[in-house]
């Protein structure tokens, strides 16, 4: 175990611990505002202060780790969903037409960064917590495509992969037996960065009024919220964002000391 | 060169093409009647009839995607819905706002990216290496627009040394730099975190290679053989990190310039969102689209004059 | 006073101990070899000298060249030294070179480094440096245009622009063929002579050791168990370790008789062609021929050996042959039935056949244990065996090449080169074939173990009639293991019979370029 992995890890399951328990619990009721009670600073009763509706801040960042939490992981999911496979595909038929198609597929997805897919759809069907999910998940297509992809080849140059073709396996059957557990570890490590990423992706749909919409809580509104009484009450802007800062530090170092952990040869794209 | 330069230019159009159907049927197709979808639900049919016919929805659709290329081939972009001027209008505006904010902003990247990363890799280990990468970590978790935020709040209130927000025009070049001076910053923050990390990693992988133990034997030393022989090797994936990194920084941009109350394109944007202004909707993505292939069209080209093996691959 | 005089040499990274007291002395004009398997410290010995240790190393003893200890050198003083004093040329040239450099710029880079003159004079310096090697393209090339040949010519101009008193190389041919290996060391032979240098040359490859050492160093686990003249060292050996390697380099099996049988494999003229990028943009695809006229026929029990340089089409025939891509022209069959059929492989044909690959760290998947590995050939079969019967098939597998059945529940990391090659033959008998295709199966290991694979497979031969198409470029092994041989030049077979016969009586002029290239241990009367 390295000192990487073991604080990512204990700050990442801080996080989903917090939103776990605000099924069950929160220090306060966010629906009910109390106005006289507003923009507090830290306390006995409110740990973390209260915002301008007089709302626990706390109880906000717990419910507001929910649905960080979801969207990203749900992105996550619809890239490795439909990206692995398309990335196998391509490996699997190199250099045919197929492979072409699904190369210049995922180059024209990345001409379209999620916030830029994200304003067409919430043009054309308003905003929702489901379009950051669909506009951060399309993006994440082509990366875990591209990825897979890039891992396989050098597997399918390998001569156990020869020996298994001549043993009559089809691509198929080879794609799944002994493509996918060899890059495994791979996908996992950039599982973890691109969660990392969807969350900061979640974050900035939010707070432009494109993610998830009141009264579900979320981050990014938070910071909208608090962003013109930065000058009064600064622990109000400042606490969701060292919550991002955190949440996002943990997923990286996690997927770091991961990739350090399983196998330290591992390469991983962020951008 | 030139074929390579052909091939790359032939996908630069297919993906133009691609990209325009696409944003094309989200907008014009999807929503059935864009012309009542603009208007909501409570508009009078004669007024639905009337923006239809200036929208020309009684054409065919195949008539009404050419009408727009060609139209934007000849810098028309239609007629703003609210605004009531032409868009190339709205666009020219404030593009000058957004344009040099992205290249303020990838310029201060690179800045600080490279120096950073070529140090970090030369010192690996050291203590150096460690702060650098610590910062890095950093600087990839921070939110740009949070960062931004904290910028105005120490920079702006509190210090006073810029305005909290606004643009004064490039009439004033000086007052127009500063007051990009802080969007640029925050924008360009977490990208040079992203990118000193990727110049470090490419260099750590080139110093590995056979050719630098070549290039020591001949009698350089480890710094030398890191100038000479690394950097320029390690470019290659880094112009990759750079060119993703610019539709990044366009896109981040739209989210600074709500920090800052800047009047570039992010603010048309969402105006024309909550307005239904579709028309403007639709070109100014087609214009970041635009831009984003470009660029990569240009790091493509880029690539072949950084790599040699690119020019003469038959 | 010796050129380069090593004492007492010992060198640990961290608690491993990598050489230990080594001693060895070169005069200038004097070509001294390292010779010994790999992990004996023979590499690290060349950095040393170098003084490019990897990091954390610690270093003890003295290298004095001279007249100056490198090991009390400054970093500093030691770049002022690297280049000027002594070069070095390494084994991969593929990897050896900046791919974004020219040539000419990276040998005119030497002679700038350390000496205070123009571009253009480093330049044409560097061009006449290059034409002296034996290089017949411009300096204006990159390395991806040049040959592995090619290449290593101009790593060894780098290395000798300006004349060092010492030249290190470190296997410098191995990556090389055999005809390229002989033109090389003709070249390093030349050089020494010309420019009086000092070579440490440093080779497992005790012929080549044999062909162009004066001196010999044998190493074995960090130490110089034996050195000598070349001619007494060979005529006298004393340390048992050396004696081993030179009988395991001079290995020869002994096969049975082929029972007289008829054919299995039929290739009847083959052709392959690939295609290749477009001339001009958009304009018609080019097509390569890899295989031109292909045929000859391999009988049941048959012993068959197939050699050729890198690229004359030895992989190609291969995939044709295993069924793996089809061919344009001809045809390949077994026992009667087409090994490509309708666009699809067949399976039915493919039972009969397989294969065993080079490199024994590819060619197992490191993921899955060694029951599953082996008995990945069942999937050919119709009904494969299931519970005990394939339990037994494993133990019997892995009994047969000398493994342990307990074996079976172990990865493939567990095992050491040599083991992982007994798998793969496992692998390879476990649904007992009528053939089975070597290729370059026993290339990648060291000439111990080499030797014990090749007794194994004479053993198989012992135990029942197999047939099999070894593929190799090393002429010994092939002379050893086979009844037959073929040579393959550029996509066609220029000469095939017995494999006695055309090792003493080589027709093709391409037959005798091959085998007077490839280097010889001196015979000493009494083999192994």
């Amino acid at each position: 175990m390295n000192r990487n992995l073991i604080i990512g890890t204990a700050l990442t399951v801080l996080f989903i611990a917090l939103a776990a328990l605000s099924f069950l619990w929160t220090p306060a009721d966010i629906e009910t505002l109390d106005i006289p009670n507003r923009l507090q600073t830290p306390n006995a009763t409110n740990w973390l202060g209260t915002d301008h509706f007089g709302r626990d801040i706390l109880s906000m960042i717990m419910m507001g780790a929910r649905t960080s939490i979801a969207v990203a992981l749900l992105a996550v999911g619809i890239g490795m969903a439909l990206g692995i496979p398309l990335g196998l595909l391509a490996a699997a038929r190199h250099g045919s037409f197929l492979d072409e198609l699904i190369m210049r597929g995922n180059d024209l997805v990345f001409a379209f960064p999620s916030l830029v897919i994200a304003i067409l759809i919430t043009a054309v069907f308003g905003a929702s917590a489901v379009n950051a999910i669909i506009a951060i998940g399309i993006f994440n297509i082509p990366v875990f495509a591209r990825l897979t992809r890039g891992a396989a080849l050098p597997l399918w140059e390998r001569d156990f992969i020869l020996t298994a073709r001549v043993c009559g396996k089809s691509a198929t059957r080879i794609s799944i037996e002994h493509i996918l557990p060899n890059i495994t570890n791979l996908m996992i490590v950039q599982g973890t960065i691109q969660f990392s990423l969807g969350i900061l992706a979640e974050a900035a749909l939010s707070y432009i009024g494109l993610g998830a919409q009141p009264p579900t809580a979320s981050w990014g509104r938070m910071l909208a919220d608090a962003q013109t009484l930065v000058s009064i009450a600064p622990h109000v802007a400042l606490v969701p964002g060292f919550a991002i800062l955190l949440m996002v530090l943990g997923l990286n170092l996690m997927g770091d000391g991961l990739r350090d952990w399983l196998d330290p040869r591992i390469r991983i794209a962020r951008t | 060169m030139i074929r390579y330069a052909l091939g790359r230019l032939t996908s630069l159009v297919i993906s133009l093409i691609v990209a325009s159907i696409v944003i094309f049927a989200v907008i014009e197709v999807i929503p059935g009647d864009p012309a009542a979808f603009m208007l909501g639900i409570n508009a009078r049919p004669d007024t639905i009839a009337a923006l239809r016919a200036e929208m020309g929805l009684d054409q065919p659709l195949i008539t009404r995607y050419l009408d727009w290329i060609t139209g934007m081939l000849r810098g028309d972009f239609g007629q703003s819905w609210t605004y009531k001027t032409p868009v190339a209008e709205l666009i020219a505006d404030r593009i000058w706002v957004s344009l040099p904010l992205a290249i303020f902003a990838l310029t201060l990247s690179t800045l600080v990216a490279f120096p950073a990363g070529i140090y970090a890799a030369s010192r690996r280990g050291g203590a150096g290496d460690v702060t650098i990468m610590g910062a890095t970590q950093l600087g990839v978790a921070i939110p740009n627009f949070w960062f931004a935020m904290i910028l105005v709040l120490i920079f702006a209130i509190n210090l006073r040394w810029f305005s909290a927000g606004g643009f004064p025009g490039w009439d004033n070049p000086l007052q127009a730099i500063k007051s990009l001076t802080l969007p640029a910053i925050a924008l360009a923050l977490p990208q040079a975190a992203i990118l000193a990390r990727v110049m470090r990693s490419s260099l750590l992988d080139m110093l590995g290679e056979d050719f630098i133990r070549t290039a020591r034997a001949k009698g350089l030393s480890a710094r030398q053989a890191l100038w000479r022989h690394a950097v320029r090797n390690a470019l290659i994936p880094v112009l990759t990190i750079i060119g993703l990194q610019f539709s990044f920084l366009l896109a981040g941009g739209i989210i600074i310039e709500q920090v800052f109350f800047l009047p570039g394109l992010g603010r048309l944007i969402f105006q024309s969102i909550s307005a239904r202004d579709l028309i403007v909707v639709e070109s100014v993505v087609m214009l970041l689209v635009f831009t984003v292939i470009m660029v990569n069209f240009i790091v493509d080209l880029a690539y072949a004059a950084v790599d040699p093996r690119l020019r003469t691959k038959s | 006073m010796s050129l380069l005089a090593i004492k007492d040499l010992s060198l640990s990274i961290g608690n491993t101990r990598i050489l230990h007291k080594v001693g060895l002395d070169i005069q200038a004009g004097e070509i001294v070899a390292i010779t010994g398997e790999s992990g004996s410290g023979k590499s690290m010995t060349a950095m040393a000298v170098m003084g490019l240790l990897p990091r954390g190393s610690v270093a003890k003893g003295e290298i004095m060249l001279n007249g100056t200890d490198i090991l009390q050198t400054t970093e500093s003083d030691l770049c002022t030294m690297r280049g000027n004093m002594m070069g070095i040329v390494f084994q991969e040239p593929m990897t050896a070179l900046n791919p974004v450099q020219t040539i000419g710029a990276q040998v005119a880079e030497t002679i700038l480094i350390h000496e205070k003159t123009t571009k253009a004079n480093a330049h044409k310096r560097a061009a006449a440096m290059l034409e002296r090697v034996g290089l017949s393209v411009p300096p204006s090339r990159y390395p991806h245009e040049l040959s592995g040949g090619q290449r290593q010519r101009v790593v060894i101009a780098m290395a000798i622009a300006l004349r060092p008193k010492l030249l290190i190389a470190d296997e410098p041919t191995t990556a090389l063929d055999v005809t390229t290996q002989a033109r090389i060391l003709d070249l390093l032979r030349d050089l020494v002579r010309e420019f009086d240098m000092g070579l440490l040359l440093i080779t497992h490859d005790l012929a080549v050791v044999a062909d162009v050492a004066d001196k010999i160093a044998v190493m074995q686990n960090g130490c110089v168990v034996e050195s000598g003249a070349t001619k007494h060292l060979f005529a006298h050996m004393q340390h048992p370790y050396t004696k081993a390697l030179f009988a395991a380099s001079a290995h020869t099996v002994s096969l049975p008789e082929t029972p007289a049988s008829s054919p299995i494999l039929q290739v009847r003229n083959v052709a392959r062609d690939y295609p290749i990028s477009r001339k001009a943009f958009l304009g018609p695809r080019p097509k390569f021929r890899a295989l031109h006229d292909i045929s000859f026929q391999i009988n049941a029990g048959e012993r068959v050996g197939l050699v050729g340089e890198s690229g004359c089409g030895k992989s190609t025939l291969t995939r044709a042959i295993l069924g793996l891509e089809d061919v344009q022209e001809g045809q390949i069959t077994l026992d009667g039935d087409p090994v490509f059929s309708d666009k699809r492989p067949n399976l039915a044909v493919r039972r009969k056949m397989q294969v065993v690959f080079q490199d024994p760290f590819s060619s197992f998947n490191p993921r899955h244990r060694v029951d599953r590995l082996i008995t990945e050939p069942f999937h050919l079969l119709p009904s494969p065996p299931t519970g005990q019967a394939r339990a037994n098939a494993i133990a019997k597998a892995l009994t047969d090449v000398g493994l342990s059945p307990a074996d079976a529940g172990k990865y493939i990391h567990e095992f050491s080169g040599g083991q992982r090659q007994r798998i793969a033959i496992a692998r390879a008998l476990i649904i007992a074939p009528e053939l089975i295709i070597f290729d370059e199966a026993v290339s990648a290991l060291d000439v111990s173990v080499r030797a014990q694979v090749l007794d194994l497979i004479a053993d198989l031969c012992r135990k029942r009639p197999l047939a099999y198409l070894f593929i190799s470029h090393d002429l010994s092994v092939v002379r050893t293991v086979t009844d037959r041989v073929m040579v393959m030049q550029a996509g066609k077979i220029v000469e095939q019979g017995e494999t006695e016969t055309v090792f003493t009586q080589p027709q093709h002029p391409y037959t005798q370029t091959l085998i007077a290239a490839a280097p010889k241990l001196p015979d000493l009367g009494q083999r192994g």
